[in-house]
């Protein structure tokens, strides 16, 4: 532990109240992200990935737990003095088609950080900083005065990326930045994505739902079921050997491609993920795992060492 | 197997609009059989989705110009008189869309929706009957027949997307156009709905054309694979022909590959696809992929398309391909 640690959530709990209960989005999250690295979180929709995300950014107030930044407890830090902070963690969103102002222009849309932490005195060093940065992610020049409905997903997400870029910050949260991408794209998003982080020795949180991509950026990966952690060790060992069940299930569900795999029934984890609101006791994942006993439903499973470095929440290893 | 279902030729689609031409596909040459199943990769622009919708005679109808040729049994499909169309849209051709959450209707009970299909196709059922069958087809999509009276927003979307499916196969036809439809769904549910899907072809015998950007679907679920790009197919070929890396290939088939991070082995780097697809309306002279491509030569740039480069199945668009091995 003789790196530095840039991020630190410490049983963090994010929980919305719905008129039919209590919705545990984020359930005791806890880890340590080194400066330099890039965790992975993966989980299907509804597992609180953004939630959590969010939470980290204090889009979302936590209900529960420490958010620790550069050794600093942001968790209730007021707004004014979080701006500080604020430039230095930025988000990528999901989905860039929803999340991109449909009345300004791509340049408006990069610009309006720099607008906004008053970066550049003058307007022509702005200009620069806005078409540089369109270069830097892949944007062609001539797109500066569109918007963002004249352009296809990709071009859009770039847009997405230069803003997040654009106050250089520390760390970076992207949410599926690469999921409504095309393939040939999203090489190349992930290769500029890696290449910022080497360049400018970004510390990432890479949400995503896509196994092979994950694998692909991250160093460390965490699984999230229903707001649970599930399982996390660094990220050859996860593929190499997979512990809960749920992780099993979610590497056989990644279609390969390669014929020599066709026929091979894979694995198929039954049902669909279960509601979030008021989760009884017991592993979350239980009604869906194929090793489940009854001491899986009466009792929820902590979060421990299985091996060196690869915590596991799961009976079968106890 | 063997029978020729459908038979595309020299099949060309143009978007107008005020001053833009889109040529959104570009002489295709497709066939499938009865019983097959065809992948159409490409990325986005590439014109997989037109071509579909050309099929079901769903292109905007003052906008588009349709050219060559469509025959799906023995019938010409291009110049079809809408009247006649209906009576095969629905009913021998199908389609799943690619977005399930905003396909359905979100004010009509599921059952009202997959039961239209059947009333329009069946004159003579009543409606008993087809209660009766549309519980048989949310049974075969693995939906609970009680669920016959919910509402879309009452499904999550693995199962509006089987929804879908059931409307898609109500009429058992003999061709069914799948239009990315996995892509909304998470990994553990797309599983469950390709092995659903391999399951209801097998059992209806209909063939299948799936559309889709991901290669891992196609190497699962496809016999033959038809690779897009520009509007224009640049590589075609059996299974085994796309898949086997011994094998001459179209750059662009090389470059989609190297561009799927593998799960399996670790790589410090992807190798994409430079560049950006271009868009129908600015198509490059000569060969489409040449700006893109990483061994192009001077003659890729000029003039005509690459010529077609056939290996019993496997069909190569480009100039590097060589004849035999």
């Amino acid at each position: 532990m003789s790196e530095e640690i840039l991020l630190e959530c410490k049983n963090l709990k994010k929980y919305f109240n719905t008129p039919r209960g209590t919705l545990h989005a984020v359930d005791d999250v806890s880890f340590k992200l080194e400066k330099g690295k890039t965790l992975g979180v993966v989980g299907e929709s509804g597992c609180g990935k953004s939630t959590l995300g969010r939470t980290i950014l204090k889009a979302l107030d936590p209900t529960g737990g420490k958010i620790i930044f550069e050794g600093k407890d942001i968790t209730d830090m007021k707004k004014r003095e979080f701006t500080k902070y604020r430039k230095d963690m930025q988000l990528i969103f999901q989905d860039p088609f929803a999340s991109l102002d449909p009345k300004m222009s791509v340049y408006q849309i990069i610009e309006e950080p720099l607008k906004i932490f008053k970066v550049f005195k003058t307007k022509k060093e702005t200009e620069d900083r806005v078409i540089e940065l369109m270069k830097t992610v892949g944007l062609d020049e001539r797109y500066v005065n569109t918007y963002p409905h004249e352009l296809d997903g990709g071009r859009r997400q770039r847009i997405g990326i230069a803003r997040a870029l654009a106050l250089n910050p520390k760390f970076i949260i992207c949410d599926e930045p690469v999921s409504a991408l095309d393939v040939s794209i999203q090489a190349q998003v992930l290769n500029l994505m890696m290449d910022l982080k080497d360049k400018r020795g970004l510390t990432y949180i890479f949400i995503t739902h896509d196994l092979s991509v994950v694998k692909h950026i991250s160093d460390d990966i965490l699984v999230l079921y229903l707001g649970k952690m599930v399982e996390k060790t660094d990220s050859d060992t996860l593929f190499a050997k997979p512990l809960h069940p749920y992780t099993k299930a979610l590497l056989s569900a990644v279609p390969i491609p390669d014929i020599s795999y066709k026929g091979k029934e894979a694995e198929v984890v039954k049902g669909e993920v279960t509601s979030p609101i008021d989760p009884p006791e017991g592993c979350r994942f239980a009604a869906r795992c194929p090793r489940a006993t009854e001491k899986c439903f009466a009792k929820t499973p902590d979060f421990y060492e299985a091996e060196p470095n690869h915590f596991v929440a799961c009976h079968l290893y106890e | 197997m063997g029978e020729k279902l459908l038979e595309i030729k020299d099949l060309s689609i143009r978007y107008t609009t005020d001053k833009i031409i889109s040529r959104a596909v570009n002489h295709v040459n497709l066939s499938v059989d009865r019983g097959e199943v065809l992948g159409l990769v490409g990325e986005t622009g590439a014109g997989k989705t037109t071509t579909a919708l050309s099929l079901l005679g769903l292109l905007p109808k003052y906008t588009s110009e349709i050219e060559g040729s469509i025959e799906f049994e023995g019938e010409q499909l291009v110049g079809m008189k809408e009247k006649q169309f209906r009576k095969i849209r629905g009913k021998k051709i199908s389609m799943i869309f690619q977005d399930p959450m905003t396909s359905l209707n979100p004010v009509y009970k599921v059952g009202e929706q997959i039961g239209d299909v059947i009333r329009i196709h069946n004159k003579k059922m009543n409606n008993i009957e087809i209660e009766k069958r549309v519980g048989e087809l949310l049974n075969m999509v693995g939906i609970d027949a009680g669920r016959i009276n919910d509402y879309p927003h009452q499904f999550s979307g693995g199962m509006k997307q089987r929804v879908m499916i059931a409307i898609a196969i109500a009429c058992n036809p003999d061709l069914l156009i799948a239009d990315e439809p996995t892509t909304a769904l998470d990994v553990t549910i797309q599983a469950q709905v390709i092995k659903m899907m391999r399951g209801l072809q097998q059992q209806l015998g209909s063939s299948v054309i799936l559309i889709t950007h991901d290669l891992g679907i196609v190497a699962n679920f496809c016999d033959k694979v038809a690779i897009m790009y520009g509007g224009e197919i640049v590589e075609s070929g059996t299974l085994e022909d796309i898949f086997d890396k011994s094998r001459n290939h179209h750059p662009y088939t090389e470059g989609l590959f190297g561009s799927i991070p593998n799960i399996e082995e670790r790589s410090d780097r992807l190798k994409p696809i430079e560049g950006l697809a271009p868009h129908p309306s600015e198509l490059p002279e000569g060969c489409k992929f040449h700006p893109r491509c990483p061994k192009s030569m001077d003659i890729c740039r000029a003039g005509d398309n690459p010529p077609v480069v056939a290996n019993g199945t496997h069909c190569i668009q480009c100039y590097l391909a060589k004849e035999g091995k």
